[in-house]
């Protein structure tokens, strides 16, 4: 435990991170743990977030050490693709059961799983995940790790990163720490080049990143290695050996570039696949970034004509949108905005912000959303569900887009709803990913069920009609109603 | 009588579980202004939450008591405490439903111990809302076994206990955890036609049955009234759907004195029929016309049904009762059963299950036995298997995350029945297979087996 408490330490002072640099002193050493309210809290914990970081590396068996709810509850539940292996979707787990805990045989369970797995499915590395109750009853699973992998000669990895210890993003950062305690630098690859990168934090969720990975073969660059989405291990194994790198979700493994920085010298910049004007941003820089490593410059120019000819083709597909969208309103509530270019990108063609949450905004982020929404009122730190339900039950808004937790509160609103969160189903990533998202707004906002679901029904929505119906003594109303009924034709009981 | 093979691999693969608090947290979710409460870190909740959204596709009001490293080490009960606090201020619920989980009970929390505690120095905070504790470790049982101990709790802890004047009319229903939302509004439709009055323990009918309401609620709109449990005692007879649903009865009876019939299935034409006699006998009213006619359509979907399912092979994994009753079914059909597998070895129900045996396991069983076999029967990750193997699955249970509807799906009695033999029919006439000159070439390689093989001129 106290080698678990001292790596959560470091991660928490990490000093690549913005929001860390703003802190004081006190403050950092702190960490970035917020205080939970029990019957008032939401989101993943510490185990659910490595897991999420790690699972997408195809080719690996993950082995849930704990009782059945962890992996039992959760499995096979995220959108990342592989363009290979399939092994990470198989689901395993030690399934403690009430003897294992009581007899302490967790360890001993652990490492007869992981034999089984090494036998049935033979893969190149078992990562195997700490659990609260696993935690809790003491199990050592880096002792057990280090001895199946002697014993089985094959790479186990413990990941350390019991659910208790805290937040999802705390896990998200522990699997990197996961990653370069025991696998980085781990395999020398033998054909390492000058325009190796690695692209870091990207999850190729619904194989977005395919939408990106041509534009960078067509450059002649090479992804080393992608993690984790639809990585190998041996992928993952050689990253060291890239020439620089690309961090993409930024907040989930800033240490794991940092410190790659630090012991392999690779360079990183932060950047977006998620817009035009960041797609092109992010080219850029992984040239600029490889012409100083070495690379030979002319790449910058083919970077420079394959941008402007990508962008012209966005912008056209783009623009036959504009009609349609001009001035629909759209509510951002992701928690922070991921991406400036997709605002931009939306407000270009003719669509209005009208409001976003800044939960996990830095200071900057902030006076950029003051400059574009007219009304700081729309800014907000965290609306509760029913404030946000009666916005836009009002109407306030002609879109939400957010993540599929508060996906439930549009649609009883009525209102069209858009994921970009993790469990959507189209690929957003580049610039066809950009057209993408418009075409999937414009199809939101547009489907005729709106008009239909809005409607009261029939018999709801002539009150007179209502309230003199149950009056029978007065027979004056009740003909009244009768005959308002009578001079309907074909075409009002549903022949339009 | 099918032998109960154990589980003795150490690495589970592919669950067929689900926890044992999620199915706990199912059942205080049919109960009118619910709040489930799960004792342990946010993560568990989580988990639960995400699977409960992708098989509703509805907002699931669930809480946690989030428990962090330093609660972990000094013990929960003040978090129990606040998260209770919280909930009665923030959501006004009529039932609090708390259900452990592995880390709290791991510790040893004495949680009954604690919530009586809270119950006592809180007594004017909480007045209005029922508290009710089931002990749901992960480490042991799975959806059924949850399922029931919530309802044991909430018969324990809200029903008023004693020998109450009866109301003949009053039918006090048990449903099991496998029963969907179409189901449990079928079975009160029919009891009603009888001219009965059906009081529904937990109704997931009323609360998951996925609507419009024009507010924004934040507990569970719609289910089993708090009145409702509380007088169950007044129940002229209660019915119980499920085996595991023995428990919960036992102890209305214990309570009440309340007689209670068990069925195991209500799935099939024998198991509707002594449902239908049984609803006739109690109510002394003869059997509606509408619900003879709904015989007779399933005898003439038996007679144009069997033509597809007679002697098919098909491997099921399923908890226990859900698996008995489908198994039953299959065979009733002229099916053959050629994997079984399920959650617990708890259940008394799983010797009963037409077939020779049954794996304690996961999907990673399942797939291993099912080779051969031409129908797979689960829930919806049984996708990966049925890719491997190229065969059709039919989803049932839970959770069902990549179909719609799965709620709405009706399968007991004549009507439920029905439609289930004409989904299995549509799969297989749908999957079926073209005749080649090479598969009914009489001097091809023959498989070597032992039985008889289904023949390539079987009709599909």
């Amino acid at each position: 435990m106290t080698s678990l408490s001292a790596k959560i330490q470091d991660v928490f002072d990490e000093p690549a991170c913005d929001y860390n640099r703003g802190k004081d002193a006190k403050a950092r050493k702190e960490g970035c743990a917020r205080p939970l309210t029990p019957g008032a809290a939401a989101g993943g914990c510490a185990f659910d977030g490595a897991k999420i970081v790690l699972q997408p590396i195809t080719d690996v068996a993950h082995l849930v050490h704990a009782p059945l709810a962890c992996e039992g509850n959760s499995w096979d539940n995220r959108g990342a693709a592989s363009s290979g292996a399939m092994l990470w979707r198989t689901s395993f787990t030690t399934d403690l059961t009430e003897l294992d805990v009581v007899m302490g045989q967790g360890e001993r369970k652990l490492f007869k799983a992981i034999r089984e797995i090494k036998e049935t499915y033979a893969p190149p590395a078992v990562f195997v995940y700490s659990t609260c109750v696993t935690a809790l009853t003491g199990d050592d699973i880096e002792a057990v790790c280090k001895r199946a992998g002697e014993k089985f000669g094959l790479a186990v990895v413990p990941v350390n990163a019991p659910g208790f210890i805290g937040s999802k993003n705390l896990g998200n950062k522990l699997a990197g720490e996961a990653l370069l305690d025991h696998v980085i630098g781990t395999v020398e690859p033998d054909d390492a080049g000058p325009y190796d990168i690695n692209i870091l934090g990207e999850f190729n969720l619904s194989g977005e990143f395919w939408l990106v990975k041509p534009l960078l073969d067509r450059l002649g660059i090479r992804v080393r290695a992608c993690i984790p989405g639809d990585a190998r291990y041996i992928d993952v194994a050689s990253a060291h050996r890239a020439r620089a790198a690309m961090m993409v979700c930024s907040t989930a493994l800033i240490n794991l570039a940092r410190k790659m920085q630090e012991r392999w010298d690779i360079p990183f910049f932060e950047g977006s696949f998620y817009g035009i004007s960041d797609t092109s941003e992010a080219l850029r820089n992984i040239a600029e970034l490889l012409v100083k490593q070495g690379a030979d410059p002319q790449i910058l120019d083919r970077t420079q004509t394959l941008i402007a000819e990508q962008e012209a083709i966005a912008w056209k597909k783009l623009d036959a949108y504009r009609r349609r969208l001009q001035g629909k309103r759209v509510l951002l509530n992701t928690g922070g905005v991921k991406s400036w270019s997709v605002v931009h990108a939306l407000m270009e063609i003719g669509m209005e912000i009208v409001g976003t949450s800044v939960k996990k905004s830095t200071v900057e982020d902030r006076e950029r959303i003051k400059q574009i929404l007219k009304d700081d009122n729309h800014m907000f730190e965290q609306m509760a569900a029913r404030e946000l339900y009666a916005m836009l039950l009002h109407h306030k808004a002609d879109i939400m887009l957010s993540g599929g937790r508060t996906q439930f509160i549009a649609l009883k609103a009525k209102t069209p709803w858009l994921d970009i969160n993790q469990e959507r189903q189209h690929p957003y990533a580049g610039y066809d990913g950009m057209v993408e998202l418009v075409r999937q707004i414009d199809l939101a906002i547009h489907n005729p069920i709106w008009c239909q679901v809005r409607e009261p029904a029939p018999w709801d929505c002539k009150p007179d009609l209502k309230e003199e119906l149950p009056d029978t003594k007065n027979e004056a109303a009740t003909l009244h109603a009768v005959q308002e009924f009578v001079p309907t034709t074909a075409d009002d009981f549903g022949e339009r | 009588m099918a032998r109960i093979l154990p589980q003795n691999k150490a690495a589970a693969v592919n669950p067929l579980k689900s926890s044992q608090p999620l199915g706990a947290a199912l059942a205080f979710l049919g109960i009118d202004g619910a709040m489930p409460l799960f004792h342990g870190s946010q993560g568990c909740t989580s988990f639960a939450l995400v699977l409960f959204v992708r098989h509703f596709k509805e907002t699931i009001p669930l809480q946690t008591t989030a428990m962090d490293e330093v609660t972990t080490i000094l013990g929960g009960a003040d978090n129990l405490e606040e998260a209770i606090l919280n909930l009665k201020t923030r959501t006004q619920p009529k039932l609090i439903g708390i259900c452990t989980t592995a880390l709290v009970e791991t510790r040893g929390e004495d949680s009954a111990g604690d919530i009586a505690a809270i119950k006592l120095k809180r007594a004017e905070e909480i007045a209005g809302t029922e508290i009710v504790l089931a002990n749901t470790p992960d480490f042991s049982g799975a959806v059924e076994e949850g399922w029931a101990k919530a309802v044991t709790a909430m018969i324990e802890g809200i029903t008023r206990p004693g020998e109450r004047a009866r109301q003949p009319k009053k039918v006090a229903i048990l449903p099991g955890c496998h029963l969907t939302v179409a189901d449990i509004e079928h079975l009160s439709e029919m009891v009603e036609s009888f001219g009965l009055e059906p009081v529904i323990l937990p109704d997931i009918s009323g609360s998951l049955d996925g609507t419009v309401p024009d507010r924004w609620v934040t507990t569970t709109y719609g289910g089993t009234s708090i009145e409702d449990i509380r007088e169950l005692g007044t129940a002229g007879q209660c019915i119980v759907i499920g085996e595991h649903m023995r428990g919960p009865a036992k102890v209305l009876h214990r309570l009440t004195r309340v007689p209670y019939v068990l069925f195991q299935s209500l799935t099939g034409l024998k198991d509707a029929d002594r449902f239908i006699s049984m609803l006739s006998a109690i109510s002394g009213e003869s059997v509606p016309a509408g619900v003879r006619r709904r015989r007779a359509q399933l005898q003439d979907a038996l007679l144009d049904g069997h033509f597809h399912l007679g002697g098919k092979k098909i491997a099921i994994a399923a908890e226990p009762d859900q698996l008995y009753q489908l198994a039953t079914f299959f065979v009733g059909m002229g099916s053959e059963i050629a994997a079984a597998v399920s959650t617990t070895d708890m259940s008394k129900i799983l010797e009963k299950v037409p077939a020779e045996s049954v794996q304690i396991g996961d999907l990673g069983d399942l797939e291993a036995l099912a080779a051969g076999a031409d129908l797979l029967v689960t829930h919806s990750h049984g996708r990966q298997a049925s890719e491997r193997l190229g065969l059709p699955l039919m989803r049932v249970g839970f959770p069902i995350f990549d179909r719609l509807g799965s709620q709405h799906k009706l399968t007991i009695l004549y009507q439920g029945t029905r439609d289930l033999v004409f989904e299995v029919a549509n799969i297989f006439q749908a999957n079926r297979q073209a005749p080649t000159p090479e598969k009914l070439n009489p001097l091809r390689k023959r498989e070597t087996s032992d039985g008889p093989r289904p023949s390539p001129l079987t009709r599909h």
